[in-house]
């Protein structure tokens, strides 16, 4: 039996790709540049921050004797018996970070309006927050003093807190973990717009090489060309998918032998909802047994991934197939690739976009008007969308019906554009020495 | 039946401009069949149509006595004017992949190409890809994988452009071969003088418009014109000259005194050969007397320039 012609046009794409030299290096090396990327980025920013600053104390009042104690970042020096210019001058001249001066006054509330800070270049947060933390405390302690509170009750009084936070289903949740969830569907978001990119390009140069090589009217006499486009969009992202399940997969390992490491007793896990269901008995303080690392795994474990993951490929199948039938199109209008700069522009739009609003309005407000707009329309929503999921569907995350509309937008959408896409395919493989514009291609829709 | 392919008034435009206007042309069985005219003039535009790559706006195309229909492209084999292989595809892999795209299984396919590997010894280049190989070899693929299904009906566009003088004959050949078993063939091409030796029947396409279709034989013999080229061998050729010049056209004449040789040209009034041959062989020897035949090309620029007059 012959082979189904979209299925011999999916194996080539597929081959073709996946036989690449480029291929396997990516697939392999891009996780160890991901990771190394992170970490190089972490230690930029220690380097950065790192420098331990030193600042001169010139005290002249009765006051913050006792309070100026050295951290890890700022040590102090205490300067005795100059004149102010003197103490300027040796701050400047043994190269300290600045000299704070605190003037001879009768009153707190009035040395510490009079005191300054000099230095040679505006100071950073790092600097002064400490600082104006110090004087923010004394001048608290004085005011609780004067309406009876002692110093020994405000010690009492000064315990730090923590709101335990649950939804209204009584599940308790972890501070933080919102923005973790936001931050793996921020991931997972991402992924979906570097693999539009990437496999679109593929796609564009896949048909720019068979219009170049001249191999195309020989392959259309036999297919017609929405096959040709078709195998070739999924044979590309068939490719993309394995590439991904090559990832997971190892990732999944990898984050297995962390738990492994750092002890965390995966055995309890697989019932996570006994210690999850019965919030009220353990609201706080926390449960003893659980230390708060286990907790946060277990609320990594509890984010729905089965659901993530198989709407993840849902999204990332439909976007993808959107955004490169729009790619095989743009191929098909050109000679070369210098000549695709026009038309990918308004691509990357979008997707930039998404991630944008993603991570500026999904982050802070998931479920806000900016963030379900976006979620929705159908050029965005593969990337705003799986942002939110991390959330779950349902109560406290996406209602189901967003869900259900935008993956009915998407698939809409995509019928609409595959067919617009697939007319200027048609014409454009033909054409050759044109530098096609948009109005020559609005008009090879009409051929 | 007797006509592979039968076009009725096939017309296609492309926004405002008209790629055929109008054409209709049949080509008969296990012919060799001539599509000429210059650039721009549509031919390719037919070819499309006949593989399906592009449909007509309006008119139709009969392949083997049956509407055309997708199945038929199984049974056309179209070898493109811009042809081309996968580069880094080797060269087996790429052929048994084109094959199967035409229905072929894939033994069938493996098969039918060691065969054609053989005839055409390239046997030992299966594994190499095709950015190893040059432009001579590539194309001799693509020949194999234009005729390898065995199709009822070749199409060859621009096919001996970029051909060296050997490979174009050994594909001339094999052109010739099939067209011995059965199969019919066009031959597409700009060219008019690459082809006229093989053609049997012609149509000539100018500004989207067949201007002139038919049996070779018989529009060469519609567009003689009783033109004669001559040579003699004579004493005082220049007054003999003289003397025919007055009764008769004559062209390109040259006279060899050394020789004793004089060429020309002359229009005969028609039935009037015998009289004329007789009345020269009296007056000299008659080295050569021939019928100069328009070429196609010839009749290609009389018929366009008849056209234009008439409009």
């Amino acid at each position: 039996m012959p082979m189904n012609k979209l299925s011999l046009i999916i194996k080539r794409e597929y081959l073709a790709k996946v036989r690449n030299k480029s291929f396997v290096i990516m697939t392999f090396l891009s996780p160890i540049l991901m990771v190394g990327m992170i970490v190089l980025i972490a230690y930029l920013t220690k380097v950065n921050d790192n420098q331990k600053r030193i600042i001169a104390v010139f005290n002249e009042s009765d006051y913050f004797s006792t309070d100026f104690n050295t951290t890890e970042r700022i040590s102090y020096i205490f300067l005795k018996d100059l004149s102010l210019q003197a103490a300027k001058d040796s701050t400047l001249g043994l190269g300290f970070s600045g000299l704070l001066h605190i003037p001879n006054r009768n009153d707190l509330e009035e040395v510490a309006q009079n005191a300054f800070f000099y230095s040679k270049e505006a100071p950073s947060n790092v600097v002064l927050d400490p600082l104006e933390d110090i004087f923010e405390e004394r001048l608290r302690q004085r005011k609780l003093i004067d309406i009876g509170v002692s110093t020994e009750d405000f010690t009492t009084i000064n315990d730090k807190f923590e709101i335990n936070i649950a939804t209204f289903s009584g599940e308790q949740n972890l501070k933080g973990i919102n923005e973790m969830k936001a931050f793996i569907g921020g991931g997972f978001g991402y992924l979906i717009m570097m693999f539009i990119i990437i496999y679109g390009g593929f796609v564009m140069r896949s048909v720019i090489e068979e219009k170049t090589s001249r191999i195309i009217e020989v392959i259309i006499s036999s297919v017609k060309p929405f096959q040709l486009m078709l195998g070739k969009i999924i044979g590309t992202s068939l490719a993309g998918i394995t590439q991904f399940a090559i990832w997971i997969i190892s990732a999944s390992l990898l984050l297995f032998g962390i738990f492994l490491i750092f002890g965390i007793d995966l055995t309890g896990l697989s019932d996570p909802s006994a210690i999850a269901s019965n919030p009220m008995s353990s609201i706080s303080p926390l449960p003893p047994t659980a230390s708060t690392m286990q907790l946060y795994a277990i609320e990594f474990l509890q984010i729905p991934w089965f659901m993530l993951i198989s709407l993840f490929l849902v999204y990332f199948i439909l976007g993808y197939l959107i955004y490169s039938s729009i790619y095989a199109a743009i191929g098909a209008a050109v000679d070369n690739e210098t000549d695709t700069q026009q038309f990918i522009f308004p691509i990357i739009l979008p997707l930039m976009l998404a991630i944008y609003v993603g991570f500026f309005s999904v982050f802070s407000n998931p479920n806000g008007p900016i963030a379900v707009g976006f979620s929705l329309f159908p050029l965005t929503s593969p990337i705003v969308m799986l942002m939110r999921l991390p959330g779950g569907i349902g109560e406290g995350g996406v209602p189901l019906w967003q869900v259900i509309l935008s993956i009915v937008f998407l698939i809409v959408t995509f019928i609409g554009i595959v067919w617009l896409a697939a007319k200027i395919y048609r014409v454009g493989i033909l054409m050759y020495g044109k530098k096609p514009t948009y109005k020559e291609l609005y008009k090879w829709l009409k051929y | 039946m007797n006509n592979i392919l039968v076009a009725n008034n096939v017309t296609k435009k492309f926004g405002s401009q008209i790629a055929l206007n109008n054409v209709s042309l049949v080509i008969p069985k296990n012919s060799i069949y001539g599509l000429l005219g210059p650039n721009g003039a549509g031919k390719t535009t037919l070819i499309r149509i006949i593989n399906q790559i592009t449909y007509p706006d309006s008119g139709e195309v009969i392949f083997d006595g049956e509407l055309l229909q997708p199945h038929h492209i199984a049974l056309i084999g179209y070898l493109p004017e811009e042809r081309g292989l996968y580069k880094s595809m080797k060269v087996g892999e790429q052929a048994l992949y084109l094959a199967q795209l035409k229905g072929l299984s894939k033994s069938d396919a493996n098969q039918k190409l060691k065969y054609w590997f053989d005839k055409l010894e390239i046997g030992d280049w299966w594994n190499r890809k095709i950015q190893e190989l040059s432009k001579g070899m590539a194309q001799k693929i693509q020949f194999i994988v234009t005729v390898l299904h065995e199709p009822k009906l070749l199409i060859f566009d621009e096919p001996f452009s970029g051909f060296d003088p050997i490979n174009a004959n050994i594909i001339k050949d094999e052109i010739i071969n099939l067209r011995e078993k059965g199969t019919s063939i066009i031959f597409s091409t700009h060219r008019m003088e690459s082809v006229e030796e093989l053609c049997e029947y012609i149509t000539l396409l100018h500004n989207a418009e067949k201007i002139l279709d038919g049996r070779l034989e018989d529009i060469k013999k519609e567009y003689k014109n009783n033109m004669f080229r001559v040579g003699l061998e004579l004493e005082n050729g220049e007054n003999f000259l003289e003397l025919i010049s007055d009764k008769f056209d004559i062209s390109h004449s040259q006279y060899d005194m050394n020789r004793k040789q004089l060429d020309f040209t002359v229009q005969l009034p028609t039935d009037d050969t015998r009289s004329f041959l007789a009345f020269l062989s009296s007056e000299s020897i008659i080295n050569n007397f021939v019928e100069t035949i328009p070429s196609v090309n010839d009749i290609f620029i009389q018929t366009v320039q008849r056209k234009n007059a008439h409009e």
